[in-house]
């Protein structure tokens, strides 16, 4: 799950990660009166999307008094923010964080993921703070320092102080950096996030170092030992329709295509995605129905597949498991009468009851298209919408 | 032959009272697999279908059956603490169906893991069968047919999805195993393709992967080096957008790292036979067979 920054400051703050002071406000005028509030003469008004990238977007702008604060704020409030990451189609910004301004001396970076090649955690730490860490990672690899975390022991002193000499730290800075990799670690773990990253990570002139950004993302998995956090999540921020399919315990993902599919299992559901492309069409989604599907799902399924104005043609993917082909049929029919569709409809079953399944479609008397395995199901629906 | 899965295998259920523990234990003993016990705390002394009896520990399971396997069906907030009471009991052979596990309960297992005998395959995968000899998972065993191409797949429908087109051609399999579609899990590619390397059952290899992680990187370089056999490859996920995550938790293409078109290149540079198509699977394999 991701969150906001201002959240994720939040939740650093309870584990003693220093973060500046900030206030959130959801109207230009209160940004006048938080700048006010905060004292700091300078002070930063940052847009509240998931998305990075804000700054160049025009999402993050400096403010030398609460007036122009105020100015900002009423800009960037209502706007539709373009990033890298939020596609063509922007974000609409409902909140800004005004934060205090730092004397700022370096920009730094702080990672912290889960290494899928070690099953460990991974911090990574680099004095290219400010860019894309990715960007770091492909041109100059040399620049990121790496160190993997032995869970038993977590994150000793003596490995903080490694990363922040690392860092080229001294002083003030390194004293202050050894608490603040620790309790960064530990807000990693006890609240099972997923990736955490300080970006940048500044030293000031009056010698704090402090998060000036924070990028968080939870663990889906373990949300329910997490309920507090649970409430930071902004259905804003989702897509409706997957906000919508979620609701279900379906898996939807919407892409640009006109063809929509359905289909049992992650790696099944990827494979038609490519199957389609391969047969010359575009997926309209990513639809995993999961192992346990009962008709009602199905109906919420094409239901959902078909809010989607794209979608010219469905193709059904089911290789029966534990979901019997029977109940698929029963809920393909149900949901093609009760949704009256008029696109059509291109199923392929195969597994545990696949002949009865057929006779249900047969019998239902409607113009399902059969597709004899993945290959021809896939060339059947790409020639129903051409 | 086959692999981690035949004959001898004496399984106890975890989580055997739950209604999908005891359908699945139930699909795995109609399918001739030793079932000698289960576990579920406070309902030792029960028996379940008619001839299982339950135990309240797995300590107590595998002294008392001398099972060597143990198949997972209990929530995810108890899951991790199911794998390590089956490592901790001895266990040689743990299968963790149950999905779901928070990341950082993975790790610790690992750790554990990594300091006992015992091998975990999964979690969050559909298991292991040997076809006629025995399973330990959730597939429909009716698709699979006994004979010699080893399959190990992060995914549980695609696996079946190349069962059906092997024994669709008459080609039968000597172990598929369903390693499971987390970030962190126990029995690697590289592990499983290590096995059935040296199993003389075995004559083919189908491996499929999905986008996100670098195991199949890692298992190509493998392969390059130590596997002798013909690999057939197929990664899913070619035309998931960077930045989803597709259904399984690992799988997800962050920071530009884990695509399809990656993966591919370095299985083909490696020397095995990626096909793009997963309807081609079957008849791939049965070319290098």
């Amino acid at each position: 799950m991701k969150i906001h920054e201002y959240q994720a400051k939040e939740i650093l703050a309870k584990y003693n990660v220093a973060v500046p002071n900030g206030i959130l406000v959801d109207d230009a005028f209160e940004a006048k009166d938080a700048a006010k509030k905060l004292g700091t003469g300078v002070v930063v008004v940052k847009a509240q999307i998931h998305a990075g990238g804000r700054g160049k977007g025009g999402g993050v702008k400096l403010a030398k008094s609460p007036e122009e604060a105020e100015k900002h704020a009423a800009k960037i409030l209502g706007m539709t923010l373009v990033t890298h990451q939020t596609g063509p189609e922007g974000r609409l910004v409902k909140k800004v964080l005004v934060e205090e301004g730092m004397p700022i001396e370096r920009e730094l970076y702080l990672g912290i993921v889960v290494d899928r090649q070690t099953s460990r955690v991974l911090i990574m730490a680099s004095e290219e703070g400010g860019m894309e860490i990715e960007e770091v990672a492909e041109k100059t690899p040399e620049k990121i320092f790496k160190e993997v975390i032995d869970p038993v022991i977590g994150v000793k002193p003596y490995l903080a102080r490694k990363i922040a000499f690392a860092l080229n730290l001294s002083g003030d800075h390194l004293k202050k950096m050894v608490p603040f990799i620790i309790n960064l670690y530990n807000c990693f773990v006890k609240e099972d996030l997923d990736m955490l990253e300080i970006n940048p990570l500044v030293t000031t002139s009056d010698g704090r170092v402090l998060a000036l950004d924070a990028k968080v993302n939870i663990d889906d998995n373990a949300m329910y030992r997490h309920k507090d956090t649970l409430e930071f999540r902004d259905l804003d921020e989702e897509a409706p329709l997957e906000v919508e399919a979620s609701k279900f315990h379906l898996n939807y993902i919407k892409l640009d295509g006109n063809i929509a599919c359905m289909v049992n299992g992650a790696g099944l559901a990827m494979a038609t995605m490519d199957i389609i492309k391969h047969s010359g069409g575009e997926p309209a989604n990513f639809l995993d129905v999961g192992g346990g599907a009962n008709e009602e799902m199905i109906e919420n399924g094409f239901r959902i597949l078909l809010s989607d104005p794209n979608v010219k043609a469905i193709f059904i993917n089911i290789f029966g498991g534990i979901l019997r082909c029977d109940i698929l049929a029963r809920g393909v029919v149900a949901a093609a009468k009760n949704l009256d569709v008029k696109v059509p409809i291109v199923v392929r079953m195969e597994g545990t009851n696949m002949e009865e399944g057929h006779a249900i479609l047969k019998e239902s008397g409607m113009n399902f298209v059969i597709g004899n395995g993945m290959k021809d199901g896939a060339r059947k629906v790409v020639k129903a919408i051409q | 032959m086959s692999i981690l899965v035949d004959e001898k295998t004496r399984l106890i259920v975890q989580g055997i009272t739950g209604r999908e523990g005891q359908f699945h234990t139930e699909q795995c003993m109609k399918y001739g697999t030793t079932v000698v016990g289960g576990v579920t705390p406070n309902k030792g002394g029960q028996t379940v279908l008619d001839t299982v009896p339950v135990f309240n520990t797995v300590k107590e399971a595998a002294v008392k059956t001398k099972a060597n396997a143990t198949m997972i069906f209990v929530p995810p907030a108890f899951a991790a603490d199911a794998i390590l009471e089956a490592a901790d009991a001895g266990i040689a052979l743990i299968i963790c169906i149950a999905e779901g596990i928070p990341t950082s309960d993975m790790i610790e297992v690992d750790k554990y893991m990594k300091g006992t005998d015992c091998r975990l395959v999964g979690p969050n995968c559909p298991g292991v069968i040997s076809p006629g000899k025995a399973k330990i998972g959730i597939m429909p065993a009716h698709i699979h047919l006994k004979g010699n191409v080893g399959i190990i797949s992060r995914s549980g429908t695609l696996t079946y999805e190349a069962v059906g087109q092997l024994t669709a051609l008459g080609i039968g399999q000597s172990t598929c195993v369903g390693i499971g579609g987390d970030p962190i899990i126990g029995t690697s590619f590289i592990d499983a393709l290590g096995l059935f390397q040296k199993d003389r059952g075995t004559k083919a290899i189908c491996m499929i992967g999905e986008i996100g992680g670098s195991a199949e990187d890692e298992a190509a370089y493998f392969i390059k080096k130590n596997v002798t056999k013909p690999v057939v490859g197929f990664i899913a996920g070619q035309t998931a957008p960077p930045g989803r995550r597709m259904g399984h938790a690992g799988a997800i293409i962050s920071g530009g790292q884990g695509t399809a078109a990656e993966k591919m290149k370095t299985m083909k540079k490696c020397g095995i036979k990626v096909v793009k198509s997963p309807a081609d699977l079957g008849k791939t394999i049965q070319k290098v067979l």
